[in-house]
């Protein structure tokens, strides 16, 4: 069709094939997120009643009661620690993966994807037949007298770090191969022949080029581990609760609708504010790369 | 220097990587292995020590009814979730891949937010639409909700595939007098078989596993499988859990594997 002029049939086509898609995402997305705003301007009455008569009560609620703060900051905290561990632990083996001259590459791509397959609950509870009293790091210690007393390491807020990096790993070690793929070659050669050792042309060379995948992971992964509810639900005492289970408690719980969704939309915004900052900088459609594979 | 030269120069830091890799992949799968190997405990507990080997946490789990009842849910809400969400991700795809419009980076954003804003913030949007629509929650209202969280990676998926094929099959066939739809059904379609395949399985499972969203959207008293080991979890972690984890891990690893031997069978067939 190139070089043709468009007839109107042909400029409409798209829109009809993009059309029930963009309608189900208008309705369950888009007008849900704008009534979440009106609704934080509701005022809530008592459990599970609220009006629309327009106040600030809920923002004001949010912005003066440190309770919620402390939350805010736990949450991007334990975020901010978890993608850091991620990508401390993810980049090595992607490294190692796009390097290696081992014949079945894929074996150890597909062996990153199977746990996408595996039930998200059951990965994150399996997690306390590791660490629980009962668990397999305990039973092991105690078996070799390394101690007495079953460590505690389950219900804590390290508990709920490592289950959301199990989660997350093989989103972080797929992006950082996927743009340590794409470097080339030549280049480390290059840098090797004019006298730089291995560790310097890892560092000159190979690293920042492998940079947009790392930043790709951590934003993921962030804004990910911000967003869970599930592992510290599982994984977390009451103490280890986050943003996410604030929200649910809020809404599910104490049915104050209106204090949810000013609650959700703080959540939203601080989370497309961390994705407008790094797409500023990285663009976002780098990110999907890895998982589109 | 090639990549041989390169790979045993680079000596003990190789070596460590080596190590720290083969680490990760032990973290990755010790927790699933344990799991399994837990499921056929014989002990009361859902722990550690093994007591004995015995199958009776499965038989008990066959005869638990809540548990078959948040299977079947949770096995419909799938399937119908896959192929709905598939057609319309394929159409999209189609769209974006094949055409020219305006707006459409705008678009592609729109279509890949779903997966970027927190699933429990979706998890709210629809209640408070459904609240403020004065409507109840239903199992429709679910799959609805299911099929926006998916729609991103069938785009996704389907996009990668489609600008590998080649438009000038398409054209070809529009000039022999085939309609848009015959050159989709007869030529774009099969070529696209995988990436369907794969969507599909991929919605399925995308589906089948949700849970923070489900919380929110399942209507009182349905339970689906992820919530329903969430709701045993917390009463104990009896035994009874690990033989239903296996028995998912099973599935949910079986199934894909099948699907993508499969999708590849049928990509051989149309190279031919």
């Amino acid at each position: 069709m190139a070089g043709t002029l468009m007839t109107a049939a042909e400029a409409r086509r798209p829109w009809f094939l993009l059309g029930p898609t963009l309608i189900a995402l208008t309705v369950l997305m888009v007008l849900p997120i704008c009534i979440m705003f009106l609704f934080s301007f509701y005022e809530f009455v008592s459990a599970g009643i609220d009006r629309d008569v327009y106040t600030l009560a809920n923002w004001r609620e949010f912005f003066t009661d440190s309770y919620y703060h402390h939350f805010l900051w736990k949450t991007v905290r334990v975020a901010a620690i978890t993608a850091i561990l991620c990508g401390i632990m993810g980049y090595p083996p992607a490294y190692f993966i796009a390097m290696t001259r081992f014949k079945h590459k894929w074996l150890l791509l597909l062996l990153l994807i199977v746990p996408f397959w595996i039930s998200f609950t059951i990965r994150t509870f399996s997690w306390i037949h590791i660490l629980g009293e009962q668990g397999a790091i305990n039973v092991t210690l105690i078996y070799l007298g390394i101690i007495s007393q079953p460590l505690r390491m389950l219900y804590t807020e390290g508990s709920v770090i490592m289950g959301m990096i199990h989660f997350l790993l093989p989103y972080m070690i797929l992006n950082v191969y996927v743009s340590l793929e794409g470097i080339d070659r030549n280049l480390i050669s290059a840098a090797r022949t004019l006298g730089c050792t291995n560790f310097q042309a890892f560092r000159e060379v190979t690293l920042p080029l492998s940079l947009p995948g790392l930043m790709a992971g951590l934003l993921l992964c962030f804004v990910l581990a911000a967003g869970s509810y599930v592992t510290p639900e599982i994984l977390g005492s009451g103490r280890d609760a986050l943003f996410g289970n604030l929200i649910y408690d809020t809404i599910m719980g104490q049915l104050n609708w209106p204090l949810g969704a000013t609650l959700s939309v703080v959540l939203l915004v601080m989370l497309g504010a961390v994705a407008a900052i790094y797409s500023r900088y990285m663009g976002l459609s780098r990110i999907f790369k890895g998982l589109s594979r | 220097m090639s990549d041989a030269a390169l790979e045993t120069s680079q000596g003990i830091g190789w070596q460590t990587i080596k190590v720290f890799t083969v680490l990760v992949y032990i973290f990755m799968f010790a927790p699933i292995i344990v799991v399994v190997i837990l499921s056929f405990n014989d002990s009361m507990f859902g722990g550690f020590p093994m007591t004995g080997f015995s199958l009776r946490w499965y038989e008990k789990l066959m005869g638990n009814e809540a548990v078959l009842r948040a299977f079947r849910t949770s096995l419909w809400i799938a399937l119908v979730t896959s192929v709905v969400c598939t057609a319309l991700g394929i159409m999209g795809a189609m769209a974006l891949v094949r055409y020219e419009f305006p707006g459409k980076e705008w678009v592609n954003t729109m279509v890949i937010a779903p997966a970027l804003v927190p699933e429990t913030v979706l998890g709210v949007g629809l209640l408070l639409l459904i609240r403020w629509a004065e409507q109840p929650r239903t199992l429709g209202l679910m799959i609805a909700g299911h099929i926006m969280l998916a729609l991103p990676y069938v785009v996704l998926v389907v996009q990668a595939r489609l600008i590998g094929i080649k438009r000038v099959y398409e054209e070809a066939a529009l000039s022999l007098g085939a309609n848009r739809l015959q050159t989709f059904r007869e030529i774009t379609l099969p070529l696209l078989m995988p990436a369907v395949v794969a969507s599909m399985l991929l919605v399925f499972t995308i589906s089948f596993d949700n849970i923070t969203a489900s919380m929110f959207w399942r209507p009182s008293g349905v339970e689906t499988m992820p919530t329903q080991i969430l709701s045993m979890l917390k009463i104990s972690i009896s035994p009874e859990i690990n033989a239903l984890g296996t028995l998912m891990i099973v599935v949910t690893v079986g199934l894909p594997l099948l699907g993508g031997f499969l999708a590849r069978m049928l990509a051989r067939g149309t190279r031919d």
